[in-house]
């Protein structure tokens, strides 16, 4: 799908919890086309403190009214600036950038996993994972109870499986702790999105277990289309920038200490 | 229709739009958002004899009105650059410009060379003046016998336009200007980034792998503006703007301080048809004060 820079109606603004709002946006070009995994740069307006644009993973896509969403989790003047937006308004937003998670083949069983707001790409991939016929188990990892979100729409679309840090919901530690990982299914796949030693764990894990493994990094960047060179990640043909070589690499490629 | 052209020593540039080195790829990247060809001229991302990793991660920190960036001169050297990048931008129907780095002057040399060959290539950029490499760069720039001496160099090698690009972080702009000039540079463009740098309080860490790095964005226009209006009353020269242009009002001020074009940088990032919504901005704007030519308002501060 072409890049485009686009001036999008916000037709949605829910708030989730206490930090994290689900923005919806009505988009031209046709969304079947952004792949799970894909972002969009957004531009921040009444935030004299944000200069550049902030980059969120398509949430999901909408084909019957041709919308998209964004997770935001409002951590700082930009976020919080968007956690505002209302229905009606409209956000400039480059999309869809990068590329996205290896789709699974009919029959396959992947483990999706997602940790904090890392969690946004997930369900979009689960959902176009379920539609290809795979046996989706998810496995989401939040710091307490209230920080969960989402969990009944996870459900739609695969088994859940929660950790908390203080054990308040599900398996009580980190993802990496949660029986699932080591359980008697194998999976033919990890596909992960969180802070970086959450990813990096993960990627231990299937290390161990023999795994094939996906991660979505999520470096600083200034532009999101690959000419500032900012975002770059160290594999094993050199500097990547994770705008456009990624936000997706399978683990192999990165130069991870794991 | 307002006439935009202005002429860059022999080059012919459609309008007065550029875009600057290191924050438009290769122009390729921008082919999605909009038609390249409608600009000025591009300058593509800087270019060395060798391939160069750059620096490590974190490489930028957002900054008041602005960034800072230490890439590093990242790029996969000149040969690279002729066989696989070449092709892809001579088909351009604007000023292909390379942007041209080195370590030492003998670098600069092979490298111009090298440049030379390319038909389709319409000038280079000198760039003395990266403020992200350990050797070379911005001590070339910052010394006013160095820039002189690599001036003088390149210049025995190369015909077409040469362009050299100045480094701010120095005492007197001007006379670098100057030390250029005189020694055959067609063009002057300035400013690249100051050199600056972003702290994280809470960890007590640098935000850059570099410590220090160059800041660019509107946060540097104002000093970028005196500059260009120091230099382009010292030379005679065409004087090209950089700084902080995010729309057409910035590069009117820096054609009424007496830059003949301008590139924009930044800008790229935060809004990719920056550079391209900027010419019609222009063109409105000499419309509504009644001006048929862009060179009109060129150095037109009213004092």
């Amino acid at each position: 799908m072409k890049k485009e820079v686009s001036n999008l109606l916000v037709t949605k603004n829910i708030a989730l919890n206490h930090d994290n709002f689900l923005i919806e946006l009505k988009a031209d070009s046709p969304v079947e086309q952004i792949l799970p995994g894909q972002f969009v740069n957004v531009k921040v307006e009444k935030s004299p403190n944000t200069f550049l644009r902030r980059p969120f993973s398509v949430h999901d896509t909408y084909p019957s009214t041709n919308s998209f969403s964004i997770l935001v989790k409002a951590v700082g003047d930009g976020t919080e600036a968007l956690s505002v937006i209302k229905e009606g308004q409209r956000l400039d937003v480059v999309f869809p950038l990068g590329n996205g998670f290896k789709l699974p083949s009919k029959g396959e069983s992947i483990l999706l996993i997602g940790g904090g707001v890392g969690i946004a790409p997930i369900m979009h991939l689960a959902r176009i994972s379920k539609e290809k016929g795979a046996d989706v188990h998810i496995l989401l990892g939040a710091r307490t109870l209230n920080d969960h979100i989402l969990i009944d729409e996870f459900k739609r679309y695969g088994t859940v499986h929660l950790t908390t840090d203080d054990g308040s919901l599900g398996t009580k530690g980190f993802v990496t702790n949660h029986p699932v990982i080591d359980g008697k299914i194998r999976f033919n796949r990890y596909q992960c999105c969180g802070p970086d030693p959450m990813m990096q764990a993960v990627a231990r894990k299937a290390k161990q277990n023999e795994t094939e493994c996906e991660v979505s990094l999520e470096n600083m960047m200034a532009c999101g289309f690959g000419v500032c060179l900012c975002c770059v990640t160290k594999t094993n043909e050199g500097n990547k920038c994770v705008c456009t070589e990624g936000p997706v690499f399978n683990i192999n490629n990165l130069e991870w200490q794991i | 229709m307002a006439d935009l052209s202005v002429k860059i020593d022999k080059l012919a540039l459609k309008n007065p739009v550029m875009t600057a080195s290191g924050t438009f790829g290769n122009g390729v990247e921008f082919d999605d958002f909009f038609n390249v060809d409608e600009l000025g001229g591009i300058i593509l991302k800087g270019t060395t004899l060798n391939h160069r990793e750059g620096n490590d991660y974190p490489r930028m920190a957002e900054t008041p009105s602005g960034m800072l960036n230490a890439v590093g001169l990242q790029n996969k050297g000149v040969d690279y650059f002729c066989e696989h990048i070449y092709p892809k931008v001579k088909g351009y129907n604007t000023n292909v410009i390379v942007n041209v780095n080195g370590s030492t002057i003998e670098e600069y040399i092979a490298l111009t060379e090298r440049i030379n060959e390319l038909t389709n290539v319409d000038a280079i950029e000198l760039n003395i003046s990266c403020p992200n490499v350990k050797q070379g760069g911005m001590a070339f720039g910052t010394s006013c016998p160095m820039a002189e001496q690599v001036t003088k160099e390149v210049r025995k090698v190369y015909d077409k336009t040469l362009i050299v690009k100045l480094s701010p972080n120095v005492t007197n702009i001007a006379e670098i200007a100057k030390g250029v000039e005189n020694k055959g540079a067609d063009s002057v463009s300035l400013v690249n980034t100051f050199l600056g740098m972003a702290i994280d309080a809470e960890t007590r860490k640098p935000m850059l792998s570099t410590v220090t790095g160059g800041l660019s964005g509107p946060a540097i226009k104002p000093i970028a503006l005196r500059m260009v209006w120091q230099v382009a009353q010292a030379v005679k020269i065409p004087v090209i703007g950089i700084g902080g242009i995010m729309d057409a009002t910035d590069a009117i001020e820096f054609i009424l301080a007496g830059a003949s074009a301008v590139q924009v940088g930044t800008a790229n990032f935060v809004d990719p048809n920056a550079s391209v919504k900027m010419i019609k901005g222009i063109e409105d704007y000499l419309e509504r004060h009644n001006y048929s030519n862009i060179n009109e308002i060129t150095g037109g501060l009213q004092l």
